[in-house]
């Protein structure tokens, strides 16, 4: 994945493209919007990782060129505002995701390669999702393992068929109260886990390997160990 | 109140200034202005009135001066008609002896007088028959002093001319009353117009000069000071209660920026004593890489932990300046109680206790989706941490939402020792947590939180006796049910524009539970 990170803060850029590049990403830096506009106008990004306040062109603006020229490379928008409004703004200037800081590197990593997984996703999603022998139906509402049907509450199955979507990227406890629950505020209690906890005694009690896995200072993961 | 005289001359008006230019300033305020343009209208009305007066009144005179010309002639004519024109004169002969205001003349083909009362004639006068405004003279008077009269003038059989008029001093008499009346009127409205201005400006002036001098003295540093209400509720009175309750508003504000602050310096100092102390011992201890590691991890939750705490009390000091007006909408209140219930119930079950939900469907509210479920879920989590009943209790919390009147009433209750009355104040401020509970992990600021989300939302929280327990009431005033629209009732769609009042989790996994605030 190629990325380019937007930010005047020349630490917080090193150690970012240093991170991304171990992770195995491809990172470019930009040190203002108006030399991050010409690099993202170039092409060829899978994500923009843009730092909302920059000199010479400010990162919401940056955004909103870019779209105006029909560009729609995902966009995340990194701010130290964390006023209640400010999420809606950067969503409305074109940001496709916003993460206040200070962030945990775990969680913006999480968030952009689920960025970049979307831009390469068909536009319509998939009514059936399959890991392993683990199988969810959207549109019945059923999910069976190895043929056997897994009986799950409502947002237990809004939370697998999360999880199975983006089944092989790390989903942080935040991305699953953000995408299932439809909360931004951080819960300060370990809810998202004990929901985990309950799914996964479902999804893996009695099977040999497990589906959901923890990632330990991430989040989560679908994926399958059998193979 | 007065100005202070060692006020700095920088900035607004200083007060010998204010001396110096009373009268500009007299001249520049409003009052002087609105009574100038009063002046000016009055001014004009009384002179077209008076003229209307003056007008009429002279038509009148001139139609019954006329009226009485026209007998006379019949009079005459009556007389010339059964005597000839020697009757004629000797008629307007005994008529002009009698005093009044009547005019005659009776003079030959010539212009030579016979007869009358009239001795000079503008030349020419005789020659015009029918009804003409002349200057004249009296026989009896002198020729000085001439005078007006409104007269007729008929030719007689013979070439005799006769004059019969009337004089019109009278009028002159009453135009010139008119006259005066006007000029004095007009002085009169102008004096007491700028008689009323000067008061009326004055009056203003220095109530408004008063407001100026305790607005600097409050700029100058005395916070306590207020404008002076004058009790007759005008609008200055009205200006003045209404600048007093802003700065009231103020005051609380920077006692609030205060306390935060106050706050700050002093409990977030404890945490990162201790992440700097835990740094500190790993550098002296920590052997091997394994060690470090985990004294690192331990650093990160501490820092996650002050960030948390940092983000909240940021959270709380905008909560109270009241800036999220823009993103209220009008919401399924059912739908977020039964949501949050939802999302907790696990939690209360790991933590021994069964989380009962009593929401009526349908209750709407005019609010921010994400602070009220914020607050909400602050409230359950202490109600299941502080929650755990004494022996043999009822291990139940309980949440409830109903509507009562115009009030939607959002309640959460426990069974647990619940918190004494008078501490029921107190705990709603930041950073209090009660001795009871200094075991348990927390900062306390979520009581503080939800009451911030509340009073936001014009609402109010309660704490009440849930015998035994506590029970925390959310008032709200109820929304507008018609208003509701049909997206609000169903859940949002991935990434739906809902606003976050809280950065998002910054943490790395934490099995044992992350404290909360």
């Amino acid at each position: 994945m190629r990325l380019l990170i937007v930010e005047d803060d020349a630490e917080a850029a090193a150690y970012l493209t240093k991170a991304f590049r171990e992770a195995g990403h491809v990172a470019d830096h930009a040190g203002d919007g108006l030399e991050g506009y010409a690099m993202a106008e170039g092409g060829g990004y899978d994500v923009l990782v843009v730092d909302r306040m920059l000199p010479r062109l400010d990162g919401l603006s940056l955004i909103r060129s870019l779209r105006e020229q029909k560009d729609a490379t995902p966009a995340l928008i990194l701010s130290a505002l964390a006023q209640v409004d400010d999420r809606v703004k950067g969503l409305r200037a074109g940001g496709d995701d916003y993460l206040p800081k200070p962030y945990a590197f775990s969680e913006l990593l999480a968030r952009v390669e689920v960025l970049a997984r979307r831009r390469g996703a068909p536009a319509s999603e998939p009514t059936t999702y399959r890991v392993g022998d683990l199988d969810l139906d959207r549109l019945a509402h059923r999910v069976t393992r190895g043929g056997t049907e897994i009986l799950l509450q409502p947002r237990e199955f809004r939370l697998l068929e999360y999880l199975m979507k983006h089944a092989g990227q790390v989903v942080t406890r935040t991305m699953l109260l953000e995408n299932v629950w439809d909360y931004h505020f951080d819960p300060q209690t370990n809810v998202i886990d004990v929901h985990v906890s309950r799914l996964r005694a479902k999804v893996d009690k009695g099977f040999e390997h497990p589906m959901i896995h923890t990632i330990r200072g991430a989040g989560y993961m679908v994926r399958d160990t059998a193979r | 109140m007065t100005p202070h005289a060692d006020r700095p001359s920088g900035g607004a008006v200083t007060p010998s200034r204010q001396k110096q230019h009373l009268l500009p300033n007299l001249f520049r305020t409003t009052a002087f202005k609105l009574t100038a343009v009063y002046l000016v209208v009055f001014a004009l009305f009384a002179g077209v009135l008076l003229g209307y007066v003056a007008w009429n009144a002279k038509r009148l005179l001139d139609d019954q001066i006329r009226s009485t010309i026209d007998a006379e002639i019949q009079g005459l004519a009556e007389q010339q008609r059964l005597g000839g024109i020697r009757r004629l004169v000797n008629v307007i002969e005994r008529r002009s002896g009698a005093p009044g205001a009547s005019l005659y003349l009776v003079t030959t083909p010539v212009g030579e007088r016979i007869a009358g009362n009239v001795e000079a004639l503008p030349p020419g006068t005789l020659d015009r028959p029918g009804e003409t405004e002349i200057e004249y003279a009296r026989s009896s008077d002198t020729l000085d002093k001439p005078g007006r009269a409104i007269v007729r003038i008929f030719m007689l059989p013979g070439g005799f001319r006769l004059l019969v008029g009337r004089d019109v001093e009278e009028r002159e008499r009453l135009g010139i009353v008119i006259r005066r009346a006007a000029a004095w009127s007009l002085l009169l409205v102008f004096v007491l117009g700028c008689l009323a201005s000067w008061f009326v400006a004055r009056r203003v002036l220095k109530r408004i000069d008063d407001m100026t001098g305790t607005a600097q003295s409050i700029m100058d540093g005395d916070l306590k000071g207020r404008l002076a209400i004058s009790g007759t509720g005008d609008e200055l009175d009205r200006l003045a209660l209404n600048l007093n309750a802003m700065l009231d508003r103020i005051g609380e504000l920077m006692a609030g920026m205060q306390q935060v602050s106050d706050n700050i310096a002093h409990d977030l100092k404890t945490p990162l004593t201790r992440l700097r102390n835990r740094a500190e011992e790993a550098l002296r201890t920590a052997a091997t890489p394994d060690e470090l590691r985990a004294a690192l991890d331990g650093s990160i939750d501490e820092a996650d932990n002050l960030i948390r705490v940092f983000n909240a009390l940021l959270m709380i000091a905008r909560l109270e300046t009241g800036r999220i007006q823009d993103s209220m909408d009008v919401l399924d209140l059912s739908e977020i109680v039964s949501g949050m219930a939802e999302l907790y119930e696990p939690l209360a079950e790991e933590a021994g206790l069964s989380l009962v939900t009593d929401v009526a469907p349908g209750l709407r509210v005019q609010g921010n989706r994400e602070l009220i479920g914020q607050a909400l879920a602050n409230l359950i989590d202490n109600a299941l941490k502080y929650g755990q009943p004494a022996e043999n209790g009822e291990s139940v919390v309980t949440v409830a939402a109903r509507q009562v009147d115009g009030e939607v009433q959002l309640s959460v209750a426990d069974h647990g020792p619940g918190i004494p009355k008078q501490d029921r104040g107190r705990v709603l401020d930041r950073f209090v947590r009660l001795d009871a509970s200094r075991s348990k992990p927390g900062f306390g600021l979520g009581l503080s939180l939800a009451a911030g989300v509340v009073r936001l939302h014009a609402g109010q929280l309660r704490l009440e006796d849930n015998m035994p327990g506590l029970r925390v009431v959310i008032a709200l005033p109820a929304g507008d049910v018609d208003a509701i629209e049909p997206r609000l009732v169903e859940t949002k769609p991935v990434d739906a524009a809902s606003p976050s009042p809280l950065p998002a989790s910054t943490g790395p996994a934490n099995p044992a539970g992350l404290p909360s605030l």
